[in-house]
C-alpha cells in the first residue's frame, strides 16, 4: 500500500485538527493557518487524484483495525479526487476574497471563531466526499449543518440571526428524515456501511421481500437530503441565507454546501440504493418533476427581485433545480452533466457573490439597481468578474455554463420521453437567465445620469489584493473549466464507472 | 415630421427601460403566501416595533390561521400512515433472525473482549470498531460550543460590549439565590459526592455501562451544582476561562492524535503496539481508557460553559 | 390484510409508538410558529428516533452486552449495534438544541418575541430603515 493512498485520511484529520487548534489562536494566526490547511489539504486531494487516475480503480482505506463490515472505511477513487480538488480551490478562493471583509464584519475576539467554522466545514465536506459508511456520513452532515449555521449568524445583525434559525429549521428537518431513513435501512439490511448494503439491497430486491420499506427508504432519503441541499419546494430559507452573510460566507454557503449534500445523495444512488432500482420505481421522475419546477420559478423568483444579492440567491435556486433534473434523467449522461454543473455553478456562484462584493465596495454599499448603475466603471476588474460569471450562467460559450448546458441537452436525447420536456425547459429558464443577469450587467455598464441621487461615500475606491487576486483566480477557473472541460467531464465519467 | 406621443409615460417601452433602470418591479407581487396576505393588511395597520401583533388580527390572517392549522395536522398524520405503513412490514420485535442480527453484531460479541480488551461490548464499538463516527462526535459538540460561544458570549472589547457585560451581571446579581445556606450546606455534601460519580463512570466505561458522554454529563452537573451553590467569585478559584480552554484543547488534541495514530496503523496494516491488558481490570482495554477520559473531560467543560453561557455571557 | 397490519403494529407496540411521535415531533418543528416549541418539537422527533433505533437491537430473552462471567456466546447478549448508533446520536441533538435555544435568546433580546412570523417581518423592517 503505498503512502500516496494515505492521503485523503490526512486531508480530513488535519481540516479538524486545525480547527481544534484555531481555538486558542488570534484571529489573524487562525486566518494563516486556514488559508495554509485549505492550500495543503488541496495539494493532498490533488495527489489522491494522480493515484487514481493512474491505477484506474478505486480504493478503500480503512479507518482502523478492522475491515469492512465491522469497522469504518472511506474510500477514494477519481470522482472523489476532482470533487476535493474543486472544492479545495474554491474554498481556498473564497476565503481569500471574502478576507478583509470578515476583518472587519466580524469582532475581533471572534475572528478566530470564524476559521473554526471554516476548517470545520472543510473537513465535513472532504469527509462527505470520501466516507463509505451510512452513519458517518450522518455524524458529518451535521457537523456541515453547524458550520454552515455559525458561517451566516458571525456577522450577528439581525436580518442574519433570523435567517439563521429559519436554516436550522429546516436543516434539522431534513437530518430527521435522513436519520429515520438510514435506520429503516439499517434495520431492513442490517448493515451501515455502503458496500455490504447494497448486496443485501440486490438480494432484497431480487427476492422481492420488503418492497414497501424499500420504496420509503429511497423517498424519505431523498426527501431528506432535497431539504437541505435546497430542492425546489423547500428553498424558502435560501434568499435570506445566502444573500446575507458575508463573502466568504455566501460564497461557501452557495457554492459548497448544497453540492456536498448533493454529491451523499448521489452516493447513496449508486453505492447503497442502486440507480437502477431507482430508475425502476420511477422515484428519479419526481426528482425529475421538482428539478424542473425549480428551474422556471426560482428565475421567476429572482426576475421580481431588487435586492441584487437575494437575486443571486434565487438563481442559485434554479441552478439547483438543474442538478437535480440531471439526476433525474435516469441516464449515466444525465449524472455526467448534473455533476459537471456541480462544479461550474460552485466555481461561477462564488465568483459572483465574490464579484457582487466588489461592485458594492464602490456604490456606497447599496445593493440596488440604482445605486449600482455604472459599477463596472468603477471597479473594473469586479464589473468583468461578474460580467463573466453572468455570462457563464446564461450559457455563453467558452465558459463553464455552455459546456453543462450543452451536456445537458445531449443526455436529455438518450432519454426519448423525457426529451421534449427537457429540451424546452432548458431553453425557457436560458431565456429567463438572460432576462435577469443580462439586466444587472447592462446597469452596470451604463453610465449615471445627472438625475440620479449622489452616492452617500466612497467607501474604498479600490479593492484589496486578495480580493482582486480572488476574482482573477476565480475566471481563470471559469475558463478552465469551460475550454478545457474535455478532460474533466472524462474523468468525471471514469469516475461514475468505478463509482459503485 | 415626428409624431409625438401623449401618452408617452404609459408606452410600453418607456415600462421596459424603467424596469430595465432597476426602478420598477416587472412582478409586482411576491411569490410568498405570507407576504402577499400581510401586504393586504397594511393599509390598515402601521406596524410598529413589538406591536407586530396588532397586524395578526385582521380577517385575511384569521382566514390562513385556521387553513395553516388544517394543513398541519393533515400532513403530520401523512407523515404518519406513511411510515407506520412501512413500519408495518418491517421484520418483527425481538427476533433473533432480523437482518439486523448478523454477522456484524456476532463478531462484536464473539471477539470483541479480545479484540478490543472492552468488557462492555458497546464501549469497544463506538471507540474502537467505529471510532470515526465517535470522533465526529466529539467534532458536533466542539463546534456547537463554538457557535454558542460565538451567540452568547460577552467580551467586553469595546464600550457599549462593557455595558452589556454589567447589565448582564446586574440581573445575574438580581435573580440567582445568592448565598442560601441550605443550598450551601447540601451541596457540601453532594458535590464531591457527584464529582466521584461522575469520575467512577468515566474510569469505568470499558467495564461496566458509561463511558466518557454519560460521565462527563454528570461532571458537569456537579460543577453547575457548585456555582448556583457558591457563586462565581469562588467557583473562579477551581474552574476559570483559561483552564477550560486549555482542558479542551488538551483533551481533543489527544483524542485527535491518538485516535489518527489508530487509523493509520490500521490502514496500512501495521501493529499498533498498543497493549490491551487484562481484561476486567481498570487499567485495560488499550487506548479506550484515556479515549474516555478525554471525551469525559471535554464533555463536563462543554457543559458548564453552556450553562454559564447562557446564565450571563461568559464566566 | 388490513388486521394483519393492525396486529403487526400492536405487537411492535414500541416502533408504533416511535413513529407517532417523530410524526408529532415533525409537524410541530415545521409548522408551529413559537421557537421555543419548535425546538422542543425537534427534540421529540429526534427522541423518537432514538426510540425506534434503541428496539431495534433487542431480541427476547437475551441480556446487556456486557460480557459476564466470560461468556461470548451470540445467543447470550441483544444487539450492540443500535445502542452504540444511539450514543452518537444523542450527543447531536444536545449540540443542535443548544445552538437554537442560544439563537432563541439573541432574537428574544433583539425583537422580544417569540414568534417566528413576527420576527421575520420585525428584521425585514429594521433592514429597510437602515
Amino acid at each position: 500500500m503505498s503512502f500516496v493512498q494515505n492521503f485523503p485520511f490526512f486531508s480530513i484529520i488535519l481540516a479538524m485538527f486545525s480547527g481544534i487548534i484555531s481555538s486558542v489562536l488570534s484571529g489573524k494566526k487562525a486566518r494563516n493557518l486556514t488559508l495554509m490547511m485549505i492550500a495543503v489539504t488541496t495539494a493532498l486531494s490533488a495527489g489522491t487524484l494522480m493515484f487514481c487516475l493512474k491505477t484506474g480503480e478505486s480504493y478503500t482505506y480503512m479507518m482502523g483495525h478492522f475491515p469492512a463490515p465491522w469497522g469504518n472505511e472511506i474510500r477514494a477513487g477519481v470522482l472523489e479526487g476532482v470533487t476535493a480538488v474543486l472544492f479545495g480551490i474554491v474554498m481556498f478562493l473564497s476565503v481569500t476574497g471574502g478576507l478583509d471583509h470578515t476583518a472587519r464584519d466580524v469582532e475581533e475576539s471572534k475572528q478566530n471563531l470564524f476559521y473554526i467554522m471554516v476548517d470545520l466545514m472543510l473537513s465535513s465536506l472532504l469527509a462527505l466526499i470520501y466516507t463509505n459508511d451510512l452513519f458517518t456520513a450522518y455524524v458529518f452532515v451535521e457537523i456541515n449543518t453547524i458550520a454552515g449555521c455559525g458561517l451566516i449568524m458571525i456577522r450577528q445583525k439581525g436580518r442574519n440571526l433570523s435567517a439563521a434559525i429559519r436554516y436550522m429549521v429546516m436543516s434539522q428537518l431534513g437530518s430527521g428524515l435522513f436519520l429515520i431513513g438510514l435506520t429503516l435501512l439499517y434495520d431492513v439490511t442490517g448493515h451501515l456501511l455502503m458496500s455490504p448494503a447494497k448486496e443485501s439491497v440486490e438480494l432484497l430486491v431480487a427476492t422481492g421481500r420488503y418492497r414497501i420499506p424499500l420504496l420509503v427508504i429511497m423517498a424519505v432519503i431523498s426527501v431528506g437530503l432535497a431539504i437541505k441541499s435546497g430542492l425546489y419546494p423547500f428553498h424558502y430559507w435560501i434568499p435570506d441565507t445566502y444573500g446575507y452573510a458575508t463573502p466568504t460566507g455566501s460564497a461557501v454557503l452557495s457554492g459548497l454546501v448544497s453540492k456536498g449534500y448533493i454529491f451523499l445523495l448521489i452516493k447513496i444512488f449508486y453505492r447503497v440504493l442502486g440507480y437502477d432500482n431507482l430508475v425502476g420505481t420511477h422515484m428519479v421522475n419526481v426528482l425529475y418533476l421538482f428539478g424542473v419546477c425549480g428551474m422556471i420559478m426560482g428565475s421567476v423568483h429572482a426576475i421580481s427581485e431588487t435586492d441584487t444579492r437575494r437575486m443571486i440567491a434565487y438563481s442559485s435556486v434554479a441552478q439547483i433545480g438543474y442538478i437535480y433534473m440531471g439526476i433525474g434523467l435516469g441516464t449515466t449522461a444525465g449524472m455526467v452533466a448534473s455533476v459537471f454543473h456541480i462544479f461550474a455553478h460552485s466555481a461561477t456562484k462564488a465568483l459572483l457573490f465574490i464579484s457582487a462584493v466588489g461592485l458594492y465596495e464602490v456604490s456606497g454599499d447599496r445593493k440596488d439597481f440604482v445605486s449600482l448603475r455604472g459599477a463596472a466603471f468603477r471597479n473594473p476588474l469586479a464589473g468583468i468578474g461578474f460580467s463573466i460569471g453572468a455570462l457563464s450562467m446564461v450559457g455563453f460559450p467558452m465558459l463553464s455554463g455552455f459546456i453543462s448546458k450543452l451536456l445537458f441537452a445531449t443526455s436529455a436525447l438518450d432519454s426519448p420521453e423525457k426529451m421534449m420536456p427537457t429540451l424546452i425547459v432548458l431553453a425557457v429558464s436560458t431565456l429567463l437567465n438572460a432576462v435577469y443577469f443580462l439586466r444587472l450587467v447592462i446597469t452596470l455598464y451604463s453610465r449615471r445620469r445627472p438625475e440620479d441621487k449622489p452616492l452617500p461615500k466612497q467607501t474604498t475606491v479600490r479593492s484589496s489584493w486578495a480580493l482582486r487576486l480572488a476574482i482573477i483566480c476565480f475566471i481563470g477557473l471559469n475558463l478552465v473549466l469551460g475550454m478545457s472541460s474535455q478532460p474533466i467531464v472524462q474523468a468525471i465519467t471514469d469516475g461514475l464507472a468505478m463509482f459503485d | 415630421m415626428s409624431r409625438k406621443r401623449d401618452n408617452y409615460e404609459e408606452s410600453r417601452w418607456r415600462k421596459f427601460k424603467s424596469w430595465l433602470d432597476g426602478e420598477t418591479d416587472l412582478l409586482e407581487h411576491g411569490m410568498d403566501a405570507h407576504e402577499a396576505v400581510m401586504r393586504e393588511e397594511d393599509p390598515i395597520i402601521v406596524p410598529a416595533h413589538g406591536e407586530g401583533k396588532e397586524i395578526l388580527k385582521s380577517k385575511g390572517i384569521w382566514r390562513f390561521k385556521q387553513f395553516y392549522k388544517v394543513m398541519s395536522v393533515v400532513l403530520c398524520l401523512g407523515v404518519i400512515l406513511t411510515l407506520l405503513w412501512t413500519v408495518a412490514a418491517l421484520p418483527p420485535r425481538g427476533d433473533a433472525n432480523n437482518p439486523d442480527n448478523n454477522e456484524v453484531a456476532a463478531r462484536y460479541i464473539e471477539r470483541g473482549l479480545q479484540e478490543t480488551g472492552a468488557v462492555n461490548i458497546v464501549t469497544g464499538m463506538i471507540l474502537d470498531y467505529r471510532a470515526f463516527d465517535t470522533f465526529g462526535e466529539s467534532c458536533v459538540l466542539f463546534i456547537g460550543s463554538c457557535c454558542v460561544l460565538l451567540l452568547l458570549r460577552l467580551d467586553g472589547n469595546s464600550e457599549d460590549k462593557e455595558l452589556e457585560k454589567m447589565v448582564a451581571e446586574t440581573n445575574d446579581r438580581h435573580f440567582e439565590p445568592k448565598n442560601d445556606i441550605i443550598l450551601q450546606k447540601c451541596s457540601c455534601v453532594l458535590v464531591p459526592v457527584i464529582l466521584m460519580f461522575g469520575i467512577y463512570i468515566v474510569l469505568n466505561g470499558h467495564l461496566s455501562p458509561g463511558g466518557g458522554f454519560s460521565g462527563g454529563a454528570v461532571l458537569g452537573a456537579g460543577l453547575i451544582l457548585y456555582l448556583n451553590a457558591f457563586g462565581y467569585k469562588r467557583m473562579g478559584k477551581l474552574f476559570t476561562e483559561k483552564l477550560y480552554k486549555r482542558t479542551t484543547l488538551c483533551a481533543l488534541t489527544f483524542y485527535c492524535l491518538a485516535k489518527s495514530y489508530s487509523f493509520f496503523t490500521g490502514a496500512n496494516h501495521l501493529e499498533s503496539g498498543i497493549p490491551l491488558g487484562t481484561p476486567g481490570a481498570i487499567l485495560s482495554s488499550g487506548l479506550i481508557l484515556p479515549l474516555n477520559i478525554c471525551v469525559g473531560l471535554v464533555v463536563a467543560c462543554t457543559m458548564y460553559t453552556f450553562y454559564t453561557l447562557f446564565r450571563k455571557g461568559g464566566m | 390484510m388490513n388486521i394483519n397490519l393492525v396486529q403487526h403494529l400492536v405487537l411492535n407496540i414500541e416502533e408504533t409508538v416511535s413513529i407517532i411521535l417523530f410524526g408529532i415531533g415533525f409537524t410541530i418543528l415545521l409548522l408551529h410558529r413559537n421557537l421555543v416549541k419548535k425546538i422542543m418539537g425537534m427534540n421529540i422527533m429526534d427522541t423518537a428516533t432514538y426510540l425506534f433505533l434503541a428496539v431495534k437491537g433487542y431480541i427476547t430473552g437475551r441480556g446487556v452486552p456486557i460480557v459476564v462471567d466470560g461468556i461470548q456466546d451470540v445467543e447470550a447478549y441483544i444487539n450492540p449495534v443500535p445502542s452504540g448508533l444511539v450514543l452518537t446520536g444523542i450527543v447531536v441533538s444536545v449540540s443542535s438544541t443548544a445552538l437554537m435555544l442560544a439563537l432563541t435568546v439573541r432574537l428574544y433580546e433583539r425583537y422580544h418575541s417569540l414568534d417566528l412570523d413576527e420576527i421575520l417581518i420585525l428584521a425585514k423592517e429594521e433592514e429597510e430603515q437602515i
